[in-house]
């Protein structure tokens, strides 16, 4: 195994990432703590519970998955279209490293700066409205997954996108809206059909309510349809990025 | 060869739209030599290169660095070699430092802030170790992206037309950084478009057209093999044109009629000059200095690429 090729690439993303930390976190996390503000201080106090918890704090682990899911995405697929767009992929395929050790310094790198992210955002959803967290340990472990999950997908879309701008239609024109009709804002049991069937064909659902469940121990869904979501959520886009190493699709030529 | 440190056999690269650049190419790579590799844009250099390099993937055809295959065995092989691009393709926010530092890391070598300093000095960057890429000229990053292939210390430097782009000063010293890479036992593959560039530093030449090897050999033997000598007269007094008595030779006239060309073959076991300087007594042309000059690579690759538009 290179580990020092591993930890290159994983220091030197780790280092872009601080150099631009105005963008990749202050950012998100006041774009999320206005939705704290607003939908938890300001008028949570007059919406009704959802499934027995205060809304304001219904809200907290969608949002932060809102902001996890599109800036693990950004973030992966960024790392690897732009030494693509520069030109300086030729030293990363021309290192001695598998395509498994490349993947995980970038997928491992954009995961890490979700987590962060997402434990910032957390830390200032705390100062807006009551947080509490049921089974801390899976939380953790479910936005590690969820969030490596996503960093894959965010990882081959760095490679399919021919431009900027194919690198931003997946997570905000796609993960965006499915986040935010996938039961951020409200409880599955608490919409009309068919809207509420309609809800349920939309996977991110699954992975907002079982990241709900960690800290509040109520879910709108099975835990175990969660954890299936969860598991498609690395295999599919991992499937992806095997295919791709394969084929040297937009790789090599 | 025995000595072979690269051995490519039978390589072939067809790409997706069609175009076939490499057609099965056999070369052998010695050991500590420094190897140019010349030929037309579109000839399959870069090709060959980016195939051994891990960069494009061949389509058929085999390449063994040391003896180990270059697939199979590719972190071995790879750590062995560095490559710099033809494209001047860098980070641009990163620092000189940093950038050449991340190269050596990414290619399984612990850091070594001694070696890397080393590097920097011997390029002439350690004044600019802190300045960020794209605060750099044109030469500045090209010695960085030598810098950055030498970081993990590789025995096989790929140098894709290096000093294209480049001024005459910081040419020279990239021939004379070169040559001291060689004395250190680093074997040396450039691409070029400058003959005088193969001329004045390599070893043995190889010429590719159309993605087929069509010379290799020894850079003296290839020039004396391949080369053709001139003689040139220069006359007495000009002349208007070349005297029907002298068509047997193929002359050519030049210098608004001062001087007579004469293209032989100096290994051929009749060159035809005795005869030529009769033939010019006889019809009383008169000279007054005689001198011939070898072919140079650049003529040698000229004719090479002018057989192909022919063919």
């Amino acid at each position: 195994m290179n580990f020092q090729g591993v930890k290159s690439i994983y220091r030197f993303e780790m280092a872009r990432w601080g150099r631009t930390l105005w963008q990749s976190l202050v950012t998100p996390v006041i774009t999320t703590s206005l939705y704290f503000l607003v939908f938890g201080s300001a008028i949570g106090s007059r919406m009704s519970d959802m499934a027995g918890i205060p809304f304001g704090s219904f809200i907290v682990p969608g949002l932060i998955l809102l902001s996890v899911l599109t800036q693990a995405i950004m973030n992966a697929s960024f790392g690897i279209f732009f030494p693509r767009f520069t030109g300086t992929i030729y030293e990363i395929l021309s290192a001695p490293l598998s395509p498994l050790e490349t993947v995980t310094a970038y997928v491992g790198a954009a995961a890490t700066k979700a987590v962060i992210l997402a434990l910032v955002t957390l830390a200032t959803a705390t100062l807006f409205v009551d947080v509490w967290i049921a089974h801390p340990l899976l939380m953790l472990i479910f936005l590690i997954v969820i969030s490596i999950g996503f960093c894959l997908l965010g990882f081959a879309i760095g490679i399919w996108a021919k431009n900027f701008e194919q690198l931003q239609v997946i997570p905000l024109l796609v993960v965006t809206p499915l986040t935010f009709l996938g039961g951020v804002f409200y409880s599955v049991g608490s919409i009309a059909e068919p809207w509420r069937t309609v809800t349920l064909l939309n996977p991110v659902l699954y992975l907002v309510a079982g990241y709900r469940w960690t800290f509040f121990g109520v879910s709108d869904v099975p835990l175990w349809s969660s954890l299936a979501v969860m598991a498609a959520s690395i295999l599919i886009p991992f499937a992806a990025i095997v295919w791709i190493f394969r084929t040297g699709y937009r790789l090599k030529s | 060869m025995s000595d072979a440190i690269i051995r490519i056999e039978g390589l072939r690269k067809a790409y997706a739209n069609g175009v076939e650049a490499l057609k099965g190419v056999d070369l052998d790579i010695r050991k500590g030599e420094i190897f140019a590799l010349l030929g037309p844009n579109g000839a399959g250099k870069t090709t060959l290169i980016n195939i051994v390099c891990g960069i494009v993937t061949a389509t058929g055809g085999e390449v063994q660095v040391d003896g180990r295959n270059w697939l199979h065995d590719f972190r071995r092989v790879r750590t062995r070699i560095g490559l710099v691009p033809q494209e001047l393709t860098t980070d641009a926010f990163e620092s000189v430092w940093a950038t050449v530092s991340f190269s050596r890391g990414l290619f399984g070598k612990p850091r070594n802030d001694q070696k890397v300093e080393e590097i920097l000095k011997r390029l002439t960057l350690w004044d600019k170790r802190k300045s960020e890429m794209r605060e750099l000229s044109g030469g500045m990053k090209r010695r960085v992206m030598i810098a950055k292939a030498l970081a993990h210390e590789p025995d096989i430097l790929f140098l894709d037309e290096p000093t294209a782009g480049v001024d005459v000063e910081l040419r020279r010293d990239m021939w004379e950084l070169v040559r001291k890479l060689r004395a250190d036992g680093t074997t040396i593959i450039l691409t070029t478009h400058y003959i005088e560039e193969a001329e004045e530093m390599a070893d043995r030449v190889g010429v590719i057209r159309k993605g087929e090897l069509v010379a290799l050999g020894d850079k003296k033997a290839l020039m004396a093999q391949m080369g053709q000598r001139t003689l040139k007269i220069t006359l007495d007094e000009a002349i208007a044109e070349i005297p029907a008595g002298l068509a047997e030779w193929g002359l050519a006239l030049e210098d608004e009629g001062h001087t007579l060309c004469y293209r032989f073959d100096s290994h051929a076991e009749h060159t035809g000059i005795p005869q030529l300087m009769r033939r010019l007594d006889e019809l009383h042309v008169g000279y007054k200095d005689l001198a011939t000059h070898q072919s140079s690579l650049e003529d040698i690759f000229v004719s090479l690429v002018h057989e192909e538009r022919a063919a």
